[in-house]
């Protein structure tokens, strides 16, 4: 660790004490080490770290306490706007709205991203097919988006041509208040296996092959050898792509403001989007401020308790 | 490399399964062990290949959609060949075709101003990609290969706000662009990505730790300063990493749509994602010009799959957590 830069200092452990005065180099730089180039280095990272995330999440935090419609100054009102949100009918349908988002949405694609994941592993390895599986992800959301909502349109949608060549009846995917959350999680869920399922491929390699030579010369059944080898030393990864996946799931946004809008009613209106609407369309920056401050501790909480529980940070390996 | 009990078998079966391969009593025996059909991996096989349709088809779909007449999509629905193939929809989105024939192709007079959107997508991924690569490289440099004071603790701090949900900052961080009075411009747009993400300098910080110091330590002993070591030796020797970034990050910033939903509404600077949901939704609620929203979605998407298709290897092999432990 240590680097190069003392040793050409040819006065190096001349003094202890930091001097003032014609050599002050010695004593300084041994505090000090890089710290003037550093400054240098780090100058524009640290502009943008201190102007877009350190003075905006304090200032977030500051906004929840004030009543703020741009206009103006804001003004201090204590914790009225969380007293407001507690007894906000429409809060509570959004945080049911996401939960049952993030609820489908997780579930669906990490079960499917496991199956394929290993699917990779075990017979598909080439790089074309994962490449293929990983093309959804690339394209913005807003693309996929618009793509599923053609499919998905009632009338001349391909999907529900099908699902009327079968004899069933046709499905307002994006139309009926029970179904639009499920379709735009079955949406993210096209969007994302694939990319999950690299995540997960990539824990898969880690996991040394003799472990399974051993459990095959032991006569381990594939079933056997899934539950007890492979779960167990692919949880930590597991654990990780959950945390990520969960906290990405929470802030659907893109996909229902091209298709829904948070409609029908107020069947999709995820909480992003009715942060989203109380600052945009009713300027309501406090009200809003308060709503992402509670869905931020809410991710926080999320990530400690996956971590915490699920032992995301051991690893059975060692 | 990944060596799995199922894998392992593959050789043999493989040989096993070609006949006459050996004469006489060895190839019976051979056929002995050669298993008739593996069910196992066939069953496999086949749900990687619906996976595989699963995922490539509705792109066939937008294809298709685009290539149709929009008029006539409707009565052929269930057709998997373009309905009443033309070119129309690329030419209409493109603005090629005058608002007459757009109609009668079935077009809804919706106007999507494409050119300019996509200048614009292609100025706010580039500028910020540029930033965002070589600012996160320098706190990278200062954060593996310089020694000072506090270094760790701003480097967690930087590592911390990657908790951060990006639409907490977005709010106070749209109030500052606003009070700037960068609402609809280029810089407002991409002020916030410009400089650093702490994923960027996260995964350049893990490379250049790895990265050997020998060239760099017979650098310095020449006297050389650390902003020569950085262009000279480091940003070359980083070059692979480098474009895996700077790859990664273009394709997401070319699909960004919440920030420049908020600052960039505008027509002068909208970019393809914001100018997209415009389109759809400017379309009457009857007959929606598919043709055009898939034609124009195919030529948004076309910059990332054409990086998809050059570098793909690079981007599927950079997705991991391996440098997180």
């Amino acid at each position: 660790m240590t680097t190069i830069t003392k040793l050409p200092d040819p006065v190096a452990g001349g003094s202890k004490h930091p001097q003032r005065g014609k050599t002050p180099r010695p004593g300084r730089g041994r505090r000090l080490g890089d710290l003037r180039i550093a400054l240098l280095f780090i100058l524009p990272a640290m502009v943008g770290f201190v102007a877009f995330f350190l003075i905006p999440t304090i200032r977030g935090i500051y906004l929840s306490f004030t009543e703020y419609s741009v206009l103006g100054d804001p003004t201090w009102i204590g914790t009225k706007n969380y007293t407001a949100i507690f007894a906000d009918e429409l809060f509570w349908n959004a945080m049911a709205v996401t939960l049952q988002y993030v609820g489908l949405n997780i579930g669906f694609q990490t079960v499917i991203a496991l199956g394929l994941a290993l699917l990779m592993h075990r017979v598909a390895k080439s790089t074309l097919i994962r490449g293929a599986l990983l093309l959804p992800f690339l394209v913005a959301n807003v693309i996929v988006a618009l793509l599923w909502f053609w499919m998905l349109d009632y009338q001349i949608g391909i999907v529900n041509e099908i699902i009327n060549w079968f004899g069933l009846p046709r499905i307002a995917f994006f139309g009926s208040e029970q179904w639009a959350i499920p379709t735009i999680a079955g949406v993210n869920v096209w969007r994302h296996m694939g990319y999950t399922a690299l995540l997960i491929f990539a824990g898969l390699q880690s996991i040394p092959s003799h472990v399974y030579e051993v459990a095959s010369l032991d006569g381990a059944s594939q079933t056997r050898t899934f539950w007890s080898i492979t779960m167990p030393l692919l949880r930590p990864v597991l654990v990780l792509v959950l945390v990520v996946t969960v906290i990405g799931s929470f802030q659907v946004f893109d996909t229902v403001a091209v298709t829904t809008g948070g409609g029908p009613i107020n069947a999709s209106r995820v909480i992003q989007m009715y942060i989203y609407q109380k600052a945009f369309g009713e300027s309501d920056f406090g009200y809003a401020s308060a709503l992402s401050v509670i869905l931020f501790v809410i991710l926080a909480l999320v990530a400690f308790i996956q971590m915490k529980f699920l032992k995301g940070n051991e690893s059975d390996l060692d | 490399m990944t060596t799995s009990a199922l894998s392992r078998k593959t050789p043999g079966s493989k040989s096993g399964s070609k006949p006459g391969g050996k004469p006489g009593s060895k190839a019976a025996r051979q056929g002995a062990y050669k298993k008739p059909f593996n069910w196992r991996r066939a069953g496999a096989w086949t749900l990687v290949i619906v996976a595989i349709i699963v995922t490539v088809a509705p792109f066939l779909w937008m294809l298709r959609t685009a290539l149709s007449s929009n008029a006539s999509l409707a009565s052929n629905a269930s057709n998997l060949l373009p309905a009443d193939f033309s070119l129309g929809a690329f030419k209409r989105v493109l603005g090629l075709q005058t608002p007459e024939e757009a109609i009668a192709e079935g077009g809804s007079g919706a106007a999507i101003n494409f050119w300019l959107y996509l200048r614009n997508s292609i100025i706010f991924a580039s500028v910020t990609t540029a930033g965002q690569v070589f600012f996160s490289a320098m706190a990278a440099y200062a954060f593996s290969r310089l020694r000072w004071p506090g270094r760790n603790m701003v480097f967690g701090l930087f590592l911390a706000t990657m908790m951060v949900p990006p639409i907490f900052t977005a709010l106070p961080n749209f109030l500052m662009i606003k009070n700037l009075g960068l609402l609809n411009t280029f810089a407002g747009l991409a002020l916030p990505f410009l400089f650093m993400t702490p994923f960027a300098i996260f995964f350049l910080r893990q490379f250049f730790l790895s990265m050997s110091r020998e060239v760099e330590e017979a650098a310095m002993l020449d006297g050389a300063k650390h902003l020569r070591i950085f262009f000279q030796i480091v940003l070359p020797n980083a070059a692979a990493p480098l474009a895996t970034l700077a790859l990664l990050t273009f394709i997401g910033q070319w699909n960004e749509y919440f920030w420049p939903l908020l600052v960039g509404q505008d027509e002068s600077v909208r970019v393809l994602t914001v100018g997209l949901g415009v389109f759809k939704s400017q379309s009457p609620q009857g007959a929606p010009d598919w043709s055009g929203l898939m034609a124009a979605t195919l030529i948004a998407a076309l910059p990332v799959l054409l990086l998809f298709i050059a570098f793909g290897k690079r981007v599927v092999n950079s997705i991991g957590f391996s440098g997180i432990k």
